[in-house]
């Protein structure tokens, strides 16, 4: 199953490292990890997207929570959350693709935020399927470059990762 | 007052009532040794090796349940002592190990003894630090007794780089610390300890199975009561020795790998499980599948709760310190009116006692090869069963955890978890000096014994009067004894070639030694050893043992506990 968990962490030299090797040295899934600081400069907030059979994302979260640098540890699966991922992506715009890219962009509500007189880059946020489902939709040979963030999450409602 | 990072360190070791630090100076720690020479507050004791200095402080550790303290320089100096704390953090011992580092504007530059200490210890240690500001010094120290001591204790490293034990800055040790990432249960959940009383109560097959917490938490005296109070069966891991008196009738000895029969047999059979500070370790109940049991229950205490369901599911977990919790549970079960069903419960024993009858330690007391069994028989009877035993790895740590019976914790001091070889003296050294009257036995290995041998200066200019039993069975025994039932008898490299007189090796380094060859005199040499005549001496006991014993019972890997070979 896949799970999506944010992580508080005390903003410590080390800290993304430490996350990092516990996920290494166990042999867990990482399939993305998301890091910055918070409005607490003293906190750096990560998401953390992981995959593994229900024994596993327990361990998962216990190990984590063990880490003397840890505040708080959120399994956003269990409950309603949001999740959003921003790509840029590259892509030739020549000739017929020209418009073409433009109209793909728009009706998945991309921004193009580069112009050349060969290619796009489009802006693009969403969750991790809809990106995928642009990527999809383009020509294969149309797309030059991409990059992603991996997965930022957030609980719904007044459900609240604090300190 | 402004003082400079060295003295601030060695304030800070003094602020935490430190008695020994053991260590290795060098470039790095320069500016440090310079200030502990001028103090006199705690004795800093010079190994051979930085390995064992960090096993030394280990032993302490272990057998005071104080933090242990090591220091070490920069580069090859922290990386010869990672062995040391990768042991310590597989046993969950406190201890504190400082660092040099090269100077702040160096690391990175690939400088002279630079290695990313942090980098290379994140893995074996419960938490370490790197401090780049002189003014983060001594809070950071504190904080690092602090995690290193509560919660399930593990080793924590400062790593201090030489520039910063010059700066200076205000010292002010702080009293309290508190972190909000870092705060242990100890208290268990009261809802899930009255479940786990009722389950007990209604237990008809219950067993005790007690680990290592027991011991780290000095919980001893609240497991015999529990045991005592309900008549229920205990067994103890090799890290729980001593938690429950071995010379009690409810002791069925240790379980697991080298476990008793009735132990095994009696874990697999209860239907009613409470694990005490154990971690369900893979030497312990071998393949999770072959473990499992549809109709037995597991209540699980423990203080980190991702020791708990890690490998076994259990249905009732309570995260807490073992001797609160036990505590807890007493008070709820003198108060109930409930009582275990006692015709269940006699039946039970009777069962445990058939098993108990098939004797499964006996060895051949005719021999006239010396047998390692019979000598750490006679090591009980001789010590009174009084001593601290110390050990290294291999079946001569596994005959002394099944024949020397411990009544009494933190009197077995060995390497469970990392299984470290060269533990077993330097750690001893640990244990001597934290208890300077009491008797202090290495029992060890001739293959162990050469990892950290020139610890043998060190015990020498210390004035530490341990002995060594030496089961010298010219083979890396434990090896041999997998090659010989898993190998088909193709002995690769496990034969001790060139052994050196180890007499004469002991003499040398200024002790007293002495070769025993037929049964008939290794009481007297062990008298001799611990005699008071000896007192003052490091003894050296070259035991020369049957080279083809084995280590029985065995489950062999993989096998579930009711699988044993048995002799
Ligand atoms: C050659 C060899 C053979 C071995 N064979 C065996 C064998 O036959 N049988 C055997 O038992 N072992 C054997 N071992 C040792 C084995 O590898 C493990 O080290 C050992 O079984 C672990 O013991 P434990 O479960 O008591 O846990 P420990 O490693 O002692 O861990 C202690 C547990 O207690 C918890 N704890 C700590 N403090 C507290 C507290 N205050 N309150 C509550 N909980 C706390 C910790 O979180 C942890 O889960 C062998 C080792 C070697 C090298
Ligand atoms: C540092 C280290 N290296 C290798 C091993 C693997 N090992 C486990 S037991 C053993 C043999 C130990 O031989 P010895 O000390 O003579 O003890 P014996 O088994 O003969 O009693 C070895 C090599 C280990 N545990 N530790
Ligand atoms: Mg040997």
């Amino acid at each position: 199953m896949r799970h999506i968990i944010s992580l508080l962490m005390e903003n410590e030299a080390g800290a993304l490292s430490r996350v990092a090797g516990l996920f290494s040295a166990r042999g867990y899934n990482i399939e993305s990890l998301t890091v910055a600081p918070t409005e607490d400069a003293t906190l750096s907030r990560m998401t953390i997207v992981t995959r593994g059979s229900d024994e596993i994302i327990e361990q998962i979260t216990k190990q984590l929570n063990k880490l003397v640098d840890t505040v708080r540890v959120v399994d956003l699966s269990d409950g309603g959350h949001i999740e959003r991922e921003l790509m840029l992506v590259k892509v030739r715009a020549e000739g017929i693709l020209r418009e073409e890219m433009k109209r793909m962009s728009d009706i998945f509500r991309g921004r193009i935020i580069d112009v050349t007189d060969k290619t796009y880059t489009i802006e693009m946020t969403g969750a991790g399927h809809k990106l995928d489902a642009f990527l999809g939709a383009l020509d294969k040979s149309a797309i030059l470059e991409t990059v992603r963030t991996g997965a930022s999450g957030i609980g719904r409602g007044d459900r609240i990762l604090k300190s | 007052m402004e003082l400079t990072g060295a003295e601030i360190t060695v304030r800070c070791l003094a602020e935490e009532n430190v008695e020994y630090v053991f260590g290795y100076p060098g470039g790095a720690v320069l500016n440090i040794y310079d200030e502990i020479y001028k103090q006199d507050k705690f004795k800093h004791v010079l190994v051979r090796h930085e390995q064992a200095a960090v096993h030394a402080a280990d032993g302490y550790a272990r057998a005071t349940g104080r933090t242990g303290v090591a220091l070490v320089t920069s580069g090859p100096g922290a990386t010869n002592a990672v062995t040391g704390i990768a042991t310590a953090y597989m046993d969950s011992i406190p201890m504190v190990v400082i660092s040099g580092q090269v100077p702040t504007p160096a690391i990175g530059m690939d400088a002279f003894q630079e290695v990313d200490t942090v980098g290379i210890t994140r893995p074996c240690v419960k938490h370490n630090f790197l401090v780049k500001d002189i003014r983060d010094l001594a809070s950071t120290i504190k904080k690092a007794f602090y995690i290193a001591s509560t919660g399930r204790p593990g080793p924590v490293l400062v790593d201090i780089p030489k520039d910063v034990t010059q700066f200076r800055a205000e010292f002010e040790y702080p009293r309290n610390i508190s972190l909000r990432s870092y705060n242990p249960v100890t208290k268990g959940h009261s809802g899930q300890i009255k479940r786990a009383v009722q389950m007990l109560l209604s237990a008809k097959r219950p067993m005790i199975y007690a680990g290592g917490g027991v011991i780290l938490s000095d919980a001893a005296k609240q497991l015999t009561e529990l045991a005592r109070l309900l008549g229920f069966p205990c067994t103890n891991t090799l890290m729980g020795l001593g938690g429950f008196p071995a010379s009690d009738p409810l002791s069925v000895g240790m379980l697991g790998m080298h476990g008793t029969y009735e132990a095994n047999m009696a874990v697999h059979h209860s239907d009613v499980l409470i694990a005490i500070g154990a971690r369900f370790d893979d030497r312990v109940i071998g393949n999770p599948e072959h473990f499992y049991q549809e109709e037995r229950q597991i209540i699980h205490i423990d203080i980190d709760p991702s020791s708990i369901s890690k490998r076994v599911r259990v249905d009732v977990p309570i995260v807490g310190n073992v001797p609160e919790v036990l505590t807890e549970m007493i008070k709820l079960i003198k108060a109930s009116k409930e009582k275990p069903d006692q015709a269940a419960l006699k039946t039970w024993l009777t069962q445990i006692e058939l098993w108990r009858s098939r004797d499964c330690l006996k060895y051949d007391r005719s021999s006239d090869i010396i047998k390692p069994q019979f000598v750490l028989e006679k090591l009980h009877e001789v010590t009174k069963g009084d001593a601290f035993v110390t050990s290294d790895v291999g079946q001569h740590q596994m005959w002394a955890a099944q024949f020397y019976k411990f009544d009494k914790p933190r009197r077995w001091i060995n390497s469970g978890g990392l299984g470290t070889m060269g533990f077993g003296l330097p750690a001893a050294m640990g244990v001597q000096l934290a208890h300077p009257d009491a008797m202090v036995a290495c029992v060890t290995g001739e293959g162990s014994i050469q990892m950290n041998i020139q610890e043998l200066a060190t015990c020498k200019q210390f004035n530490i009067p341990l002995k060594i039993i030496l089961l010298n069975n010219r083979y890396l025994g434990m090896v041999r004894q997998w090659q010989e039932f898993f190998y088909g008898e193709r002995y690769a490299e496990s034969y001790m070639d060139t052994l050196p007189d180890f007499v004469k090796l002991a003499e040398a380094y200024g002790h007293a030694g002495r070769r025993i060859d037929n049964p008939a005199e290794v009481e007297d040499a062990l008298k001799w050893a611990f005699s008071a005549e000896m007192k003052e001496k490091l003894v050296f006991l070259d035991f020369r043992t049957d080279q083809t014993e084995n280590v029985y019972p065995m489950i062999p890997g993989g096998k579930g506990l009711s699988e044993m070979i048995l002799v």
